[in-house]
């Protein structure tokens, strides 16, 4: 019995049990982490992740409401005036201090794109259809909390901590764009 | 376990079972026999009634599950066919819907009247957290169901809700996707959420259970907060408050009947009635009303918190600590109050004036001379997050906040008067909550808001060690019978 209940190298038995302990929690973990990953987008969800816009019949003024991930996307032609408008802004009194040339592609500064969804908690901002209401900047105005959004997309007034997110997107012709 | 010294039964039936697994002399134990404060009111029938409703929940769930489809496509047409064909349809969901309703009034007044009978003071600390938890799973299950009938208001409900998260630093836009499944609330989402909301009732069972278990064995408080001295102080749970139960049990169903059969809708809004689309927002999203006072919480946080604000409320902490919290000011500190006194002074004027008056005309000068007044440490919508998740968590530290001997709030009259202010800062929210976020409503939040916070982390605090002492009955029997004269 003696010899049994001391072994004969303690150290060797606690090397054994510390290794045995890791590989066994090791183990758990990616096997967890396997549960964890199916909650994240699927593959048939990813494959999604790209939207073409044919934007020829958009006048100025206009904005499109188009599908991309889920997510509305704004895509609006603006007038020489809100152009002008959105780029005589002083930056540094903004929120989020961004200029108009870095939210818009340069030599196509009359389309503005952007995710329509307030970066508050989610909601889609009026403004794109001729009747709801743009906010007194001129862009869009959100229902849900009251965040004032310019012709650029701007966080002018409200909660929202941020702009309106604008999609990596590039012009694959003059007349369409692919968002994505 | 409780073999050794059982009485057998006479019933064979009984006994044989008895014998091998001891249920009835479990049940007879805990139930039948088991020692009840003698001089309940009409406030403890109400841990009763919330068993009640989680049975029901579950068992009108369970029958509506079998005819529901968790699809994006499919489940608000599902919802509307158990309305207006399936056998009964209607019934079983108006029950459910309504329940939902009945199980927050009956828990929130489960609550209160922990609250006012010092219910969570020791011995009955871990009992009352398991009670805090309890309601933040019911609430996580309230918010899954209000998703699956998938009409606009489910949809941006679950829009809203899920994008708090995103506040969260760092990890907060992956954490959002990871809820969705998506890139925005979709058939993914509905999915799980139909999932879960299969689940956690069964979790709110198990918790149930240890509340229950925890309650068993330090036994109930009563209205006078002092414990049973003997038999004299007690009656048997059968047959008198199986009796009590009964009653009150009987109104509480009256109310809920009248909810289901005369204003079934009562409760929720039209945009539930209105199939979920993903592009366009309603004018007005509001939850649920027993989520409102959380929700207006949330709201109320419409500033960041600025370096000013942080250095001032740091200050104003250790003021708070040494005043309220502690019985006497530490020694060691007290030198340094002056000098707190004035940094929260001057860091509080620039942190008010930024996070209050930043749309005032006649400040704008002077709030724009104030430098450095862009470096924040946490934005408006994560502080708004926080003081909504702390609004919950604080209550379940309610034991160590409040050290106050007496547990009774009948025989404290300060903390009485605060804690019905408290209760009417909660329902001032609640209403505050459904309104639009605009003046004045946003400023009567704000208070409301501070209120609800001051009286647990100020007010409760400094009455533990400031509230006088009253003299106390010396027995339940004793109270009773003073009563009646």
């Amino acid at each position: 019995m003696t010899d049994h209940t001391l072994p004969d190298n303690p150290a060797r038995r606690d090397f054994l049990y510390l290794t045995t302990g890791a590989v066994a929690a090791v183990g758990a973990g990616v096997t967890g982490w396997s549960f964890i990953d199916t909650m994240n987008p699927a593959a048939d969800t990813l494959a999604l992740a790209t939207t073409e816009v044919n934007i020829s019949s958009i006048q100025p003024g206009q904005s499109v409401v188009v599908t991309w991930q889920g997510k509305p996307v704004f895509v609006r032609r603006r007038t020489p005036e809100e152009i002008k408008s959105a780029q005589d802004v002083n930056v540094s009194e903004l929120r989020d201090p961004q200029t108009d040339a870095q939210r818009v592609q340069a030599g196509k500064e009359e389309w503005l794109v952007v995710v329509g969804i307030c970066t508050h908690l989610g909601c889609v901002p009026l403004g794109a259809k001729p009747n709801e209401p743009k906010g007194e900047f001129g862009g869009w105005f959100c229902p849900c909390h009251g965040s004032v959004y310019d012709t650029a997309g701007r966080i002018r007034k409200g909660p929202a901590p941020t702009n309106l997110h604008v999609p990596p997107y590039n012009f694959t012709s003059d007349t369409v764009i692919k968002i994505g | 376990m409780a073999n050794a010294n059982r009485e057998p039964f006479e019933n064979k039936f009984v006994e044989w079972v008895d014998s091998r697994l001891p249920v009835f002399t479990m049940i007879q134990k805990e139930y039948g026999v088991f020692p009840t404060p003698k001089n309940f009111n009409y406030f403890w029938n109400f841990g009763a009634l919330a068993m009640v409703m989680l049975v029901t929940m579950i068992a009108s769930g369970v029958i509506l599950a079998m005819h529901y489809t968790p699809n994006a496509a499919l489940a608000f047409n599902s919802v509307e066919r158990i309305t207006r064909d399936v056998n009964y349809g209607w019934l079983l969901r108006y029950l459910h819907m309504n329940g939902a309703s009945m199980f927050f009034i009956a828990v929130y007044i489960h609550i209160f009247r922990g609250l006012y009978y010092g219910s969570y003071k020791q011995p009955r600390e871990l009992l009352w957290i398991f009670g805090i938890i309890i309601f933040l799973l019911m609430m996580a299950t309230a918010f899954m169901g209000y998703t699956l009938p998938w009409s606009q208001m489910s949809g941006w409900g679950a829009t809203v809700i899920t994008s708090l998260f995103s506040a969260i630093p760092l990890v907060g836009e992956g954490l959002v996707t990871w809820l969705w499944g998506g890139f925005s609330v979709d058939n993914p989402t509905l999915n799980r959420f139909f999932a879960l909301h299969y689940l956690l009732p069964f979790l709110i069972c198990a918790v149930v259970g240890l509340h229950v278990w925890a309650l068993h064995v330090v036994g109930s408080n009563n209205p006078t907060g002092i414990d049973p001295k003997g038999p004299q102080d007690t009656l048997p749970f059968n047959p008198y408050y199986t009796i009590k139960d009964m009653f009150g049990l009987s109104i509480f169903l009256i109310a809920y009947a009248f909810l289901i059969f005369y204003a079934p809708t009562l409760l929720t809004h039209q945009d539930h009635f209105v199939p979920f689309n993903p592009m366009v927002t309603p004018a007005h999203i509001v939850p649920e009303w027993y989520f409102l006072p959380f929700y207006a919480i949330l709201r109320s946080i419409t500033f960041d918190f600025t370096i000013y604000l942080i250095v001032a409320g740091a200050a104003g902490a250790v003021l708070i600590y040494n005043y309220c919290w502690r019985k006497t000011p530490c020694e060691k500190t007290k030198p340094f109050f002056p000098a707190l006194i004035a940094v929260a002074v001057i860091f509080g004027i620039p942190a008010v004036l930024l996070a209050f008056f930043k749309d005032v005309e006649a400040l704008k000068g002077i709030i724009g001379m104030i430098p450095f007044a862009g470096v924040h440490l946490i934005e408006a919508k994560l502080g708004g997050v926080l003081a909504m998740f702390g609004s919950i968590l604080l209550l379940a530290v309610l034991p160590w906040l409040d050290r106050h001997p007496v547990r009774s709030g009948r025989y404290r009259p300060w903390y009485r008067v605060a804690l019905i202010a408290f209760v009417a800062s909660a329902v001032l929210l609640g209403y505050i909550g459904a309104k639009p976020a605009e003046q004045p409503f946003i400023t009567i939040g704000q208070l409301a808001t501070l209120y609800y916070f001051g009286f647990l982390l100020v007010i409760v605090p400094w009455l533990s060690h400031n509230e006088p002492v009253a003299v106390l009955p010396n027995s339940i029997h004793e109270a009773v019978l003073a009563e009646k004269k």
